[in-house]
């Protein structure tokens, strides 16, 4: 191809084909090195399996936690439809003015959820009520024209999806040559619902499951983006036609329903019959996702503390978004099968203990770096040490028996977790967090028994009554009834011990406690002088202190040590576990680097000190001093920080040419006059630095350049 | 009464649409005068206007249909290009004389192209000897398309040369479509409101079959009592009578009143036509909802209207950005030092105070801020350090998106975009009630 021509132009060069380089293949990425000593295929493959599983679980997750709302939805788009199918003589229908049906669909800030949210609605809608499901978007839609074409455009696409055979003369008509007005989608819309009148009974399959004449259903995804203009021009003429053409809207709704009133007058808000439905609130969906991804022993791969906590903080802190969340522990997931070349053992453990049989000897080698193992090495006896170290064989034995243990303990972790989560959970101010995630956390950091959290809400259990104590060992039982850990059969008896003496105490315990109160109240009325009572009741708050404890409270202390005993047996955290790195991820900065990047504190260090991305030990230099070696833009922008708001150019040249000079000594520098190649190079710099952000021109002063940034980040 | 006379219709056409008309005799009998005879010529363009549910295209379509003039009826919300209106006309023109559709697509671009066209379809369709009538509902949308349209229609007898006129429908003064190069002036005819006993009127015209006219009158007489302050439109009006009808009929049909029993009526209906009002008029539960309740007898306490929901969960950096941009908002930038710094200068507090006295800040509306002025007051505000991460950075945006923020004047974003908070003081508080420090922080600054 030749750009040869007579007159200036523009030319185009498409892409070939062929010259489309092969791009490596995913697999390829685990893989360092040629070598596969390090089973970076294997890893790759369980990565990828453990991820199909968690992902499916996720959506099926969803699909349940949605079920309730679409199943409203759906019943609320029957009503309003067989409401239009009536077609009555009846006089309030006629007198009524005929409103568009209406949903309002409160969806919660997480914008990012729901487009997989709007998907599952109208894969719902188009298998329960109707093929005519058209999606519009405000960013499509700055005009009432665009939206009726793009309306058209999905409307009479999915009608042509529907059965593609005997359709043709609608497929030759382009989009472009249908007159985009409501006038030409009534009468596509009519003869559609004639045709599926006059259908064959044979071909009825499809409109069995729809109804007679199915509505049009129109969501608006993101209603608070939509023009005024163009939701009321559209709501205007879709009312004027609704005879001709059942149609029902969606509004998905990320604030509040106040916006439909402040985004139309009531005389257009007065053509619709809102109602409103409400999804459940990210945060329930979060428990949720933990619940079913962490809190369980079916996925090998676990999340350390520091990890979750990044993971739980961006969604608290920034976005509400649970697809976020599930992206970051994807992230997660890739990193560490990545990252770790034991991770080849994170998977069932059956499976794990037939993998440990074919480890290589540099394998081994790596298990023998990972810290927990040397501090496990290290408590053992010197024979045992030597041969941990040298022999592979006896290694693997070890690791298999190792590996059991950590499987022994999530299965017993979580049950206890749970049990422990019943009982904080219902104390005054929640000591140890409301929610289950938060006790997870504690957990892992360090022995939570060890803290003052803890601390205080066993005193605060100590305090509890009997019906609430009462309800929570019945709901510990029901934990541990249903976990699939050995041990747990004597604590179940325990606890079901403890519940019978409760039940036995409310026998005898009541009728002792009577008896005492009254002895004392006759004690007390009989003293009348004050000096008298002063003493006997301070005689009675003696007693009181130094008597022995009540059955109850006696019982009381027993439960609340046993259930302390449980903590301290079960909830190690994990970090002090042999071989946790296997299953645990914990390079929290990783994470963090990815997913909440700092790109003004990036910058900042990238612009300031070059070393750190540019690795060149010419710049290695120690935070102050300005080293002529550096980028000219590195240089002009550490002149800038010492800049006021205005930064005066030529002064701004002249530091920079005396930096940039040093090097050449007092000679160069005695010329008065600045270089030319100086002088461009600064200007390059500086209009980089406009580029980047950092300055603009300014018209207060001439010769002047404005600061956009204030301080060094 | 003025009852309508004219030589040109006979007499029972003209007292079927006396009927059909109740309360708007005289501009009828206008209009009919103005339009004289089929063939004779009349105005070229005539422009109706009046408030909404005022009865203008009612009016229209009943009088061109009741006469059987030739007319096109057009919504010029519905054919919002010039073009798409042009050619709808085009259609109903050549649909206008036989009943059989023509589906033969017409193409019409300019205004040239459809004066030439028009005089082919007139000529076509034998309607050289009869005035047409293009009707132009909702015509304000006219000052929207190209600005050759309105002037053009205005004169269109003149330029097609044929018995043609324009009727223009708004709720808009004519004053405000006059364009500034000048036009022909049209023939202005005002439709005023329906004052209380002409809606009482037209309400009472069609009652239910099965119940006498004076029952349903004193209905009307009562549903009116109730909603006249708040809502003169005919049309929704009419709406509210037959949602509320069947509660009002209930004791009749229960046997425990007569139909002449109105105070006991009265007593049922009133308390509910008052709920209806704080409810269902303002579109807080639809209307389906209400009738289901009504058929239920259930309490519209249990149902909650829209504006129950008004509380928006936010995350916990996004709170404090949006009141950081709301004090950015509504503090003076001279205030930040005094209020967000710890070791501030003294300010002399009686001259700060004077200034600011006679307006409230909240008067005024928000300020446009800076990006910058924003973050620092978050900084500020918030108790542990923020790293300006771009999690941040795009919570300000979809702040925006969800239209708590706007983003004001131009959209240079590397030139310090500026913002403005656009939610009310409540919603701040609401918010804000999380963090009890910083309410009383806010109560300094900006409570009167």
């Amino acid at each position: 191809m030749s750009t040869c021509s007579v007159s200036k132009g523009c030319f185009v060069f498409k892409p070939s084909p062929k010259k489309r380089r092969v791009s490596p293949k995913t697999a390829d990425y685990f893989r360092e090195g040629n070598n596969d000593s390090e089973d970076s295929g294997l890893r790759f493959a369980t990565c990828q399996s453990l991820w199909k599983q968690i992902k499916s679980e996720t959506e099926q997750i969803q699909e349940e936690l949605n079920k309730q709302l679409f199943d409203n939805l759906v019943s609320f788009l029957r009503r309003s439809h067989s409401e239009f199918q009536e077609k009555t003589t009846e006089w309030t229908c006629q007198m009524k003015s005929s409103e568009i049906p209406t949903a309002a669909l409160v969806l919660g800030v997480n914008v990012t959820d729901h487009d997989l949210t709007f998907k599952s609605l109208s894969e719902v809608l188009q298998n329960n009520i109707t093929p005519y499901v058209a999606l519009l978007q405000a960013k499509d839609c700055p005009g009432i024209k665009n939206l009726m074409q793009k309306l058209m455009g999905q409307l009479m696409n999915c009608y042509i999806d529907v059965d593609t055979s005997d359709e043709e003369d609608w497929v030759q008509v382009s989009q472009n040559r249908i007159r985009c007005s409501m006038a030409s989608l009534i009468s596509w819309y009519e003869n559609i619902t004639k045709k599926t009148d006059s259908e064959t009974p044979s071909k009825k399959r499809t409109s069995s499951r729809h109804l007679q004449s199915p509505p049009v259903v129109v969501i608006f995804k993101d209603m608070e983006s939509f023009t005024t203009k163009v939701l009321q021009d559209f709501l205007v003429i879709s009312s004027q036609h609704i005879r001709e053409l059942p149609l029902i809207l969606i509004f998905g709704i990320a604030t509040s329903p106040m916006i439909i009133h402040s985004l139309l007058p009531h005389s257009v808000s007065s053509l619709l019959c809102i109602e409103l439905f409400q999804s459940l609130s990210c945060k329930e969906h979060l428990s949720t996702i933990i619940d079913k991804l962490l809190l369980t022993t079916q996925f090998a791969f676990k999340l350390s503390e520091k990890v979750l906590q990044v993971l739980i903080n961006i969604f608290l802190y920034h976005d509400f978004s649970v697809q976020n969340f599930i992206k970051g522990f994807q992230l997660c997931i890739v990193e560490h099968f990545c990252s770790q070349p034991l991770s080849v053992l994170c998977c069932r453990l059956v499976e794990a203990k037939k993998r440990v049989n074919s480890l290589s000897h540099s394998q081994c080698e790596n298990v023998r770096r990972l810290p927990s193992f040397r501090r496990y090495v290290e408590s053992q006896v010197s024979e045992k040490q030597i041969a941990l170290l040298t022999a592979d064989n006896f290694l693997k034995e070890v690791i298999q028996k190792l590996l059991e243990d950590l499987h022994v303990y999530h299965e017993n972790y979580v049950p206890v977790l749970r049990c422990l989560h019943v009982f904080t959970s219902s104390l005054p101010k929640y000591p140890l967090g409301k929610q289950i995630r938060e006790l997870h956390c504690a957990c892992l950091e360090n022995r939570v028994w060890e803290t003052e959290e803890y601390e205080s809400s066993l005193q605060l259990a100590r305090m509890l009554n009997k019906s609430d104590l009462v309800t929570m060992l019945q709901k510990c039982v029901e934990i541990f009834a249903s976990s699939s850990g050995k041990e747990f059969d004597k604590v179940v008896e325990k606890l079901k011990e403890f519940l019978t003496q409760f039940q036995k105490l409310e026998v005898a315990g009541a009728c002792q406690e009577r008896g005492e109160s009254v002895s004392s109240q006759k004690e007390l009325q009989k003293k009348t002088d004050l000096y008298h009572l002063q003493k006997t009741l301070l005689e009675l708050k003696e007693s009181r202190r130094s008597k022995k404890l009540t059955k109850f409270e006696m019982l009381r202390f027993e439960v609340v040590d046993f259930i302390d005993n449980l903590v301290r047996n079960y909830l190690v955290p994990a970090d002090h576990k042999t071989l946790h790195e296997i299953m645990y991820f914990n390079t929290a900065s990783a994470l963090r680097e990815h997913l909440n990047a700092a790109p003004r504190i990036a910058l900042h260090t990238a612009l300031n000190n070059p070393y750190c991305y540019l690795k060149n030990q010419a710049l290695k230099s120690d935070g102050g001093t300005i080293s002529n070696k550096a980028p000219d833009i590195c240089i002009v922008y550490k002149l800038h920080l010492e800049c006021g708001r205005l930064i005066n150019l030529v002064d701004w040249l002249e530091a920079f040419s005396t930096v940039v000079m040093a090097v050449e000594g007092p000679n160069a520098a005695a010329s008065d006059q600045v270089d030319d190649i100086i002088h461009a190079r600064f200007i390059r710099a500086v209009s980089e630095l406009e580029l980047l952000g950092f300055i603009k021109p300014s018209k207060q002063k001439t010769d002047h350049v404005a600061r956009l940034t204030w301080g060094g980040c | 009464m003025p009852n309508l006379e004219h030589p040109a219709y006979p007499a029972a056409t003209l007292l079927r649409l006396e009927s059909l008309v109740p309360c708007r005799e005289s501009q009828v009998s206008m209009l009919l005068s103005i339009f004289g005879e089929r063939q004779q010529f009349t105005f070229p363009s005539i422009f109706i206007y009046g408030h909404t549910s005022s009865g203008k295209t009612y009016v229209m379509q009943t009088l061109l249909n009741t006469l059987q003039l030739p007319h096109v009826f057009v919504n010029c919300v519905e054919y919002f290009t010039s073009r798409l209106l042009l050619e709808e006309i085009l259609i109903q023109l050549q649909n206008c004389s036989f009943e059989t559709k023509h589906a033969s697509h017409v193409l019409c671009d300019t205004f040239n192209d459809f004066v030439r066209m028009f005089k082919q379809a007139v000529t076509s369709q034998d309607l050289q000897d009869q005035t047409l009538y293009i009707v132009l509902d909702r015509a304000e949308q006219l000052r929207e398309m190209e600005a050759n349209i309105l002037p053009a229609f205005l004169r269109l007898q003149e330029l097609t040369d044929r018995n043609v006129t324009v009727v223009l429908l708004s709720e808009i003064v004519w004053e405000l479509f006059r364009p500034s190069t000048g036009c022909f002036e049209p023939f202005t005819l005002y439709f005023p409101d329906y004052s209380i006993g002409h809606l009482q009127k037209i309400l009472s015209h069609n009652h239910p079959p099965e119940y006498s006219a004076d029952f349903y009158a004193a209905y009307i007489n009562i549903l009116l009592g109730v909603f006249y302050m708040v809502c003169r439109d005919l049309k929704e009006l009419q709406h509210l009578a037959a949602l509320n009808f069947s509660k009002y009929c209930e004791p009749v049909v229960r046997g425990e009143a007569n139909e002449r029993d109105t105070r006991k009526l009265w007593k049922n209906i009133e308390p509910h036509l008052k709920k209806a009002m704080q409810t269902v008029y303002l579109r807080e539960i639809s209307s389906s909802q209400w009738e289901r309740l009504q058929r239920d007898d259930g309490e519209p306490g249990q149902l909650k209207g829209l504006s129950a929901h008004a509380h928006v969960e936010l995350p916990y950096y996004s709170k404090f950005l949006l009141i950081a941009a709301y004090l950015a908002s509504y503090n003076p930038v001279r205030t930040d030092k005094r209020f967000f710094l710890k070791h501030h200068g003294k300010i002399k507090k009686t001259n700060f105070m004077k200034k600011h006295e006679k307006t409230s800040n909240h008067l005024l509306g928000p300020k446009p801020f800076p990006l910058d002025r924003l973050l620092a007051i978050l900084y500020s505000i918030v108790d542990n350090r923020v790293a300006p991460t771009a999690n941040i950075f795009s919570q300000i945006t979809s702040l925006v998106t969800l239209q708590l923020l706007s983003l004001v004047g131009h959209n240079d974003q590397l030139d310090g975009p500026r913002y403005k908070c656009t939610v009310s003081l409540d919603f701040i508080r609401a918010i804000a009630r999380f963090f009890s420090l910083l309410h009383l922080k806010e109560g300094q600054s900006i409570g009167p």
